[in-house]
């Protein structure tokens, strides 16, 4: 055994290239599953943990204003552990150094500090005092995005009247780790803060004493959550209830758990490409192996080492690549792993966000790797194993060939003889070309599949931001006003145009299905906010009464356009009317439902029925218009776009550009190590022939023609094939990852996949030039004196 | 391509015709030694040959006595450690890799012990793949009769057998129209009866197209069908003779 092993170490030592190459492979995807599960694991155990610790709610509602009495018996229903009421604000905000207004969410935390419900974590300033009405504590991402602290001031208008509120605390709460406003696509930390101000001093302001408008509830385990809704909506309709959300549905919570499950299904299937492709380069070169010691393994056999050690021995062979690769891969991967959390740090907001590698990770990974090494060796070692040792004794007769199918159709007499030794072996050794082309084509889709988030993201901003949104500022009131108050948004300064929006929140209802939602009313034809179907680019049709439903949204309801729905309108007289479905148009975010503006006042029966504005200002007069909203009271939020932009960019540029370097370099390592192993076992194989070509006075380049240029064939085959894989594997990942209210665009944009082929085919040549700098060292004496 | 030796023998032909009389080969005192990391192993201590046109030799002499070395470097395969090799007064002795590929190419045939075929080409095809690369070729079917193998001229190898291997090995070294044949041990692999028939395609070949012959063998037998014999012993030549009876290759038995 102890020489075996020793044969195994040289033997290994002497195709080092070949077998680093493949381990490099099997590393890549190891460290992809290693960084993508452990990040996984790391973030799921710190929410869950989190969570527990502060109390996260499972269940939440807000409503208009109910009695404090109600608190009780909303304890009461069967299954809820505490339940927590609290009196919640969006207000407009003047932060110092900050143009444009920002938005406030003031949510009120009792006077004395006492266990609750989404409990807030003092990250460092201290908690509010009793009797400072002003006092406030401040989610973290505002603080640093602004460069404020405890001691600073921040300016808000509450109820029409500017206060002074001083912050004294810097805090973090589970119910903001993502902190998003609705509607909006990615995190604004400098336009969007949470304020944990004192319960009195905030009903106080306005008027909300011995009331509450927002409600969340922490279960007991086991506890039925829909029974529960159920309940507490028949609580609390009579008091303006919008309709009670389970954590599944609460904005952060969501956020969250979809990134939670990009990454599980990310860290699953791209790996996975790459073990396979590993596989398959492990077959080739064993295969090669086991061919090249037939007489080493009849004489192991003549000398009596029994099937099992000839087994083990060449299921080492994959072993000791794969866990090479598997032992790179698991550190690399952990480092790896470490930068990505602290990648999500940015956007995911813990008290403390530690790195965990699981050893149940480490050991996945392990067994993914031996699984691997046993798949590519197994029809090799077979083989080994089954060599009747007499006739292995003797050389292998000469390989079979026959004239290729290109010449069998008569093209024959356009072909030279080097050209003919190209294509008889690509077809005498199918399952090797097949591999080869396999793998170039499987490295191409997976940069394809790394590139699309790209083209995908920018596709995205392209529908929302240009085609979709053609409003510089987007208005909303605190309350719906009269029809007339777009004539004051039009006197705002610098104002250019400006279109009236009503959204109201309804449930609409179908069979069992029913989702929660607000219903955007907007003019028949909308010139800068726009209903537009993503594929076809043309804007729906909002001249009847219809509704329009995103695609999303009618699937996730089980309707078609002519089909009809139940809309429970949650303000007001909160009246309940059958809508027919005019059509739908597909959208890449959100769950939205459409109307004319009109038929959503009748739906109404209001007066009070502009909830907001659309703007394009003059970018010269933005300044005034800032200072103008800032003074104007009955303006809750604004949203920017310029500055909705700007952020996305600041967030994903930095972050795109490493994501890319990783793709490329992944995606380089797999075709280097496909074409690097087909060519030096090509090399290996035919040196005789090429050697014996270079006697005949061939030339180096003319031999290298002959064995590159089966390779360029092979790589010119593949990148189609590639091209589609990619496509392919794309629209799956898609697919795996898309949820009810958000679905990447499948783009296909030709200059990406025009450069990834580029890249690839980059990666090739390099892996040719390096052989080819072996065959110009072929030793012409020593090929030929050796038989094989 | 554009490296390659000028070529005086055809010239000289051409111009009147004593061919048969001038030297292709001369090698004065070449030595050759192979450092093998702690050992140097001196495979050609001093060795003093010539080869006339159309001349037949036999160079005999048991494994290891550097008739291989010898004659790698008459054919450009390896340069000597020292000492002088030049092809028509041509010196090979100092040529690059370059220079000595076009030489192989344009002017010497080789046939060694396994045939070193093409597996993925044809009988015929072995054959183009050196008419196609070299200035006045013989049409691959020529060649292939030369050899009496005009009728298995589309076989791939697997479908040959061993000495038709090797006659498609003899064929594709004359279609070039050598001006010397470099054969190394072509009977080595082979039984007496196909060995033979090997010969005799040298042999002819030898005859009828005046091609300066050298073939290695370690068996004596294969010497009487030479003009001249040469034997090799421990990197120097122990004897040089002429063989004034020479059998017919057809006649050899051992």
């Amino acid at each position: 055994m102890q020489a075996l092993n020793r044969k195994l170490f040289r033997d290994l030592w002497r195709i080092k290239g070949q077998a680093l190459a493949i381990s490099m492979v099997i590393a890549v995807g190891v460290l992809m599953l290693i960084a993508y599960l452990s990040n996984f694991n790391s973030l799921q155990s710190t929410r869950d943990s989190y969570y527990e610790r502060q109390r996260f709610g499972h269940v939440f509602a807000t409503l208009k204003r109910a009695p404090l009495a109600l608190g009780s018996r909303i304890s009461a229903i069967p299954g809820v552990a505490q339940a927590e009421t609290r009196v919640v604000f969006d207000v407009a905000l003047d932060v110092d150094g900050l143009a444009e207004p920002a938005t406030g969410r003031l949510v009120s935390i009792p006077e004395h500090k006492r266990e609750i419900v989404n409990d807030v974590v003092l990250v460092h300033g201290r908690y509010i005092e009793p009797g400072r009405p002003d006092e406030v504590i401040v989610s973290q991402g505002f603080v640093e995005a602004n460069r404020l602290g405890p001691g600073d001031t921040v300016g808000a208008i509450l109820n029409g009247r500017r206060r002074d509120l001083e912050i004294v605390g810097v805090g973090l709460s589970p119910e903001y780790v993502y902190t998003i406003r609705q509607g909006e696509m990615i995190p604004d930390n400098s336009r969007f803060g949470v304020f944990w101000m004192g319960r009195r001093a905030l009903a106080a302001a306005f008027d909300m004493e011995g009331g509450f408008n927002d409600v969340s509830l922490l279960l007991r385990p086991g506890a039925q959550v829909e029974r529960v809704i159920q309940e507490l909506d028949e609580l609390i309709r009579p008091y303006g209830g919008w309709g009670a959300i389970p954590r599944d549905l609460q904005l952060s919570h969501w956020s969250v758990q979809n990134e939670l499950n990009g990454i599980r299904v990310a860290g699953v299937i791209i790996p996975m490409v790459f073990l396979a492709v590993a596989a398959f380069l492990l077959h080739v070169v064993l295969h090669r192996i086991v061919a090249v010691q037939r007489e080493q393994i009849a004489t192991l056999k003549a000398l009596g080492y029994p099937r099992l050690s000839i087994a083990r021995h060449y299921t080492y062979w994959a072993l000791a690549i794969s866990l090479t690769g598997t032992l790179i891969g698991t550190v690399c991967g952990g480092l790896l792993g470490r930068g990505m959390l602290s990648m999500y740090n940015e956007f995911f907001r813990f008290p403390v966000l530690e790195y965990r590698l699981d050893p149940t990770v480490v050991a996945g990974a392990v067994v993914v790797g031996i699984f691997a090494a046993v798949f590519g060796a197994h029809t090799s070692v077979r083989r080994a194993v089954r060599l009747q040792p007499a006739e292995a004794m003797r050389p292998e007769p000469p390989a079979k060939y026959s004239a290729s199918l290109v010449e069998r159709l008569g093209l024959q007499r356009l072909l030279s003889q080097p050209a003919r030794i190209i294509l008889r072996n690509i077809e005498r050794q199918p399952l090797r070309s097949a591999i080869t082309i396999g793998g170039i084509a499987l490295s191409l889709a997976v940069l394809i599949v790394g590139m699309f988030a790209v083209d995908s993201l920018d596709l995205m901003m392209d529908m929302q931001f240009r085609v979709a949104q053609r409003q510089d500022l987007q208005l909303t009131f605190t309350e719906p006003i009269s029809p007339d108050g777009i004539y004051s948004l039009q006197r705002l300064p610098g104002v250019m145009m400006a279109e009236p929006v009503l959204s109201v929140p309804v449930r609409l209802r179908s069979g069992q299905r029913s989702r929660q939602l607000a219903i955007t009313g907007l003019p028949e034809s909308p010139q800068l906010f726009r209903v537009v179907d993503a594929e076809t680019l043309s804007p729906a049709d909002l001249s009847h009464d219809g509704v329009v439903l995103a695609e999303r949204l009618a699937h996730v309801l089980d309707v078609r356009p002519g089909d009809s729905l139940t809309a429970e309108v949650l303000i007001g007289s909160r009246p309940v009317r059958e809508l027919a479905i005019a059509s739908t148009v597909r959208q890449h975010m959100g769950l939205a439902a459409y109307m004319n503006i009109d038929a959503v006042r009748r739906l109404l029966h209001q007066d009070r029925t502009l909830s907001g504005g659309y703007l394009t200002v003059d970018s010269q007069a933005l300044p005034d218009m800032f200072r103008a909203i800032k003074e104007t009271p009955a303006i809750a939020g604004s949203g920017l776009k310029a500055a909705a932009l700007k952020s996305f960019q600041e967030t994903f540029a930095a972050n795109l550009g490493i994501m890319i370097f990783f793709n490329v370099l992944f995606a380089s390592i797999i075709a280097f190590g496909v074409v690097y192993n087909a060519a030096r076992v090509s090399l290996a194989e035919r040196s005789r022939e090429l050697a014996s070509l270079r006697v005949m006075g061939f030339m180096r380049q003319e031999i290298s023609a002959i064995l590159l240029g089966e390779l360029g064939i092979l790589a010119l085959l593949a990148l189609p094939l590639g091209l589609l894989l990619g496509y392919g594997l794309t629209s799956q990942l898609v697919k795996a990852m898309e949820t009810e209210l958000y679905a990447f665009p499948l783009s296909a944009v030709p200059s990406t996949y025009a450069i990834c082929a580029l890249t690839i085919l980059g990666a090739t040549l390099v892996s040719g030039l390096l052989v080819r700098r072996k065959l110009d060292h072929l030793d012409l004496l020593e090929v030929l004196k050796a038989k094989e | 391509m554009t490296a390659s030796i000028p070529d005086p023998a055809r010239q000289a032909t051409a111009d009147g015709g004593f061919r048969g009389h001038d030297i292709v080969f001369e090698a004065k005192n070449v030595t050759k030694r192979y450092d093998m990391g702690e050992v140097t192993v001196d495979a050609l201590r001093g060795v003093n040959l010539s080869l006339r046109a159309s001349e037949f030799i036999v160079l005999l002499g048991p494994s290891g006595s550097g008739k291989s070395t010898l004659l790698n470097i008459l054919g450009g395969l390896d340069v000597p450690t020292s000492g002088a090799v030049t092809y028509r007064g041509r010196d090979l002795s100092g040529a690059d890799d370059a220079t000595r590929t076009a030489y192989r190419r344009n002017h010497v045939g080789f046939v060694f012990q396994f045939y070193n075929l093409i597996p993925s080409l044809t009988a015929r095809e072995n054959v183009a793949l050196v008419t196609e690369i070299v200035r006045d070729p013989m049409p691959p079917q020529e060649a292939l009769r030369i050899v009496g193998l005009g009728d298995r001229m589309n076989h791939f190898p697997a479908q040959l057998s061993g000495g038709e291997q090797q006659r498609v090995a003899i064929a594709r070294a004359i279609s070039k129209r050598p001006e010397v044949l470099l054969c190394d041990e072509p009977t080595g692999a082979l039984d007496i009866s196909t060995g033979v028939v090997v010969l005799e395609a040298i042999e002819r070949i030898n005859q009828e197209l005046g091609t300066a012959t050298a073939v290695i063998t370690h068996n004596a037998a294969v010497a009487s069908i030479a003009d001249r014999v040469v034997q090799l012993s421990d990197g120097l030549i122990v004897a040089d003779r002429g063989n004034p009876v020479k059998t017919a290759a057809r006649d050899l038995t051992w």
